[in-house]
């Protein structure tokens, strides 16, 4: 076990794989002699050499596209979008080969790649680099697209992402890239993709989030028992598949529902997961299930974004409005 | 026989065409001699012929309602047939979706391409072919997949070159000059070919760029580049046999231009008659890459014009089988939808599936 944050989970899934797997290669923009922007990639190009760790050029939409070809030709390519907000030049090669290449060939060609992509707000940033793209991704079919909000986590789903046979975009919260450690095994160990994580059991209402959020509702539990109420927290982890399952046991259990994301709400993962807990739960429901999003407007710059980010405070008078419903 | 030497005499940037023989078939370069033998060019315009013959009866099925949209071939063979003779088989073809010929000879089942066009992803299985990609829609964004193939085969040492296809729209297209760049930064072993037939659907190419021509663009992202005739079968043979060994041997791309007209319309749903005019068309018609490639063997005495109609008979008979097992496909099944998008089917899709089944069996039975 060591004790480390989520930038060295993500850091020691890739080097394991790299070190096991000659197939795997690392490419993107910095990510090869700065070790990328966040660091994430910090050391791997020294210890795997220039050929399986580099920088390739500056265009997202070349990067994405090579990668098919890599993959389908036999490689395993783990592939960065230094931002969300710059993945979007890489959308046609995304959504309209790398989603779709096993079907359209009936299985002949296949595409082993993870897209890695830091994303969410509340970093203080410039435009296009706080943004949160997976409904997107989510609505994509041919995807599976994962987000963690742990070290632990962190680790065992990119080793999973790694080695799953279909493309996986593997979103990670830069706001807790360094907020949270926590002992992680060492070696070798994968988290099944698609599967959500009970995070604490509790009895009133059932609250979903990921990524950074799931701090902010942990904050807001603490708010929330103070005032007696037993929230259960599900860290959904997978956005595409949805684990429903998972979902529809809590909320037929509570009776309440809420969605957190950070997401704009329109269409969002937070509609989706509404849907789900309809199907799932409906004749348990004491009360409608709600969605605490972002707004449907452009995150703002970072004197703004007090007003758009999800505060505890928030996520608690939220939870206290659905309990007195 | 092309070489560096002859690479540094049409520089792009001269504008000057590569070409072998004229459109009366008669060598126009000293000393020309074919780098094939007759045996071979003959079997090349038979193969040719074989190709014009397929898509012509492909119009026609579509044209009869047994087929939907397809993208007709004529007038751009030679450079297909001049591609499938210098592919080899652990070499790539990363089509765009004008390649008949080269598909065919990378082995192909022509009832495979007349499959797909009638509708169904099992068109594109290849199961006979080595290393074919599918038709790629979406202009100019299969030349990134052929630049990263590229990658791999550097990485994997192998002796392998990738043949990728774009039309002359998409040049204007940023992932043609993406892929581009990456082959060109990743010494990667790729041979872009722009078939450039003068329209990208009714847009004219002087519509498309500024630039003399369009294999300059290559020389900007310090690759070797060269503009040739694409309806002259030796000329692109020539340029291509040279392509293939330059990218192994040197670790760096080629852009090939090859200069052509699409005889046809884009696809089965476009009217020429729009946007070009009828003049234009016989003129292009006097350069046809048929009618210069047999010019050539007639005079030559390797071929008998009245041989021929017997041969495109013999072809047409072919045709008509391969036809027929498209045409007699087993019905397209809820399988086919939900099978193959991930290796292992997601609950989620398990979900929906079964959703549709209790309404197929509600309705009185799965179909």
């Amino acid at each position: 076990m060591t004790v480390m944050n989520i930038v060295q989970a993500i850091n020691e899934a890739m080097d394991l794989k790299l070190a096991e797997d000659k197939d795997v290669v690392v490419y993107g923009e910095d990510v090869g002699v700065e070790g990328g922007v966040f660091r994430v990639t910090e050391g791997l190009q020294q210890k795997h050499g220039e050929k399986r760790v580099f920088d390739s050029p500056l265009a997202e939409s070349g990067i994405a596209g090579t990668a098919l070809g890599m993959a389908i030709s036999g490689l395993k390519p783990v592939i960065e979008m230094q931002f969300d907000g710059f993945s979007y030049p890489a959308m046609n090669q995304i959504i309209s080969h790398i989603s779709r290449f096993r079907n359209r060939t009936r299985g002949k060609y296949t595409v082993p790649l993870v897209i890695r992509i830091p994303y969410g707000g509340g970093i203080n940033a410039l435009e296009h680099h706080s943004e949160s793209p997976e409904a997107y991704f989510g609505h994509t079919p041919g995807l599976k697209v994962v987000i963690p909000s742990t070290p632990y986590d962190a680790k065992g789903m990119l080793i999973a992402a790694i080695e799953d046979p279909d493309p996986v975009i593997y979103l990670e919260p830069k706001r807790i890239y360094r907020a949270i450690k926590q002992e992680v095994p060492d070696g070798k160990y994968t988290i099944p993709l698609g599967k959500a994580k009970l995070l604490s059991p509790g009895d009133d209402i059932t609250v979903i989030a990921y990524g950074a959020m799931i701090r902010e509702v942990q904050k807001a539990m603490v708010m929330a028992k103070e005032k007696g109420i037993s929230v259960e927290l599900i860290d959904l982890r997978s956005i595409w598949p949805i684990d429903r399952d998972t979902i529809g046991a809590s909320v037929r259990k509570t009776g309440r529902g809420l969605i957190v994301t950070e997401a704009p709400q329109s269409y969002g993962p937070a509609a989706e997961l509404i849907s789900v807990i309809q199907e799932e739960a409906f004749l348990s429901l004491e009360a409608p299930p709600k969605r605490l999003t972002g707004f449907d407007t452009v995150i703002p710059l970072p004197l703004g974004e007090k007003h758009y980010m999800l505060s505890p405070q928030r996520i608690a008078f939220e939870i206290d409005k659905i309990m007195r419903y | 026989m092309f070489d560096i030497n002859t690479l540094k005499e049409y520089s792009p940037i001269e504008n000057k065409i590569y070409r072998v023989i004229d459109d009366e078939g008669k060598p126009v370069i000293k000393n020309w001699k074919p780098s094939l033998s007759n045996e071979e060019i003959v079997k090349s315009y038979q193969d040719l012929l074989f190709a014009r013959t397929a898509d012509m009866m492909a119009v026609s099925y579509q044209r009869q309602g047994r087929m939907f949209t397809y993208p007709p071939n004529l007038g751009q063979e030679a450079i297909h047939i001049a591609a499938g003779h210098v592919m080899q088989r652990e070499d790539w073809l990363v089509p765009a979706f004008r390649e008949l010929g080269a598909w065919l000879a990378k082995g192909v089942r022509l009832s495979e391409v007349f499959l797909y066009f009638r509708g169904h992803e099992d068109g594109s299985r290849f199961l006979d072919a080595n290393r074919v990609l599918p038709v790629a829609v979406p202009i100019s964004s299969q030349l990134l997949h052929a630049s990263g193939i590229g990658y791999a085969m550097n990485y994997r040492d192998e002796e392998a070159a990738v043949f990728a296809f774009v039309g002359d729209g998409g040049t204007s297209e940023g992932d043609f000059h993406e892929a581009l760049n990456f082959a060109a930064v990743w010494d990667a072993p790729v041979v872009f070919i722009i078939q450039n037939n003068q329209f990208a659907i009714s847009v004219p190419l002087a519509k498309q760029t500024r630039s003399i021509n369009l294999a300059v663009k290559g020389l900007a992202y310090g690759m070797d580049s060269v503009l040739v005739d694409g309806n002259d079968f030796f000329a692109m043979h020539d340029v291509l046999s040279f392509a293939r060994q330059h990218v192994l041997e040197n670790k760096r791309p080629i852009l090939i231009e090859a200069l052509t007209y699409r005889a046809g319309a884009h696809t089965t749903s476009d009217d020429p008659t729009k946007y070009r005019s009828s003049a234009e068309e016989e003129m292009w018609a006097q350069k046809d890459p048929a009618k210069r490639l047999k010019s050539w063997l007639v005079r030559k005495k390797l071929w008998n014009p009245a041989d021929e109609e017997a041969l495109i008979e013999q072809f047409r008979k072919k045709i008509d089988t391969e036809f027929d097992i498209a045409e007699h496909y087993p019905e397209y099944k809820l399988d086919d939808v939900f099978g193959y998008l991930y290796e292992e089917l997601p609950d989620e899709l398990k979900r929906q599936k079964n959703d549709y089944l209790n309404f197929l069996n509600s309705q009185g039975g799965q179909k």
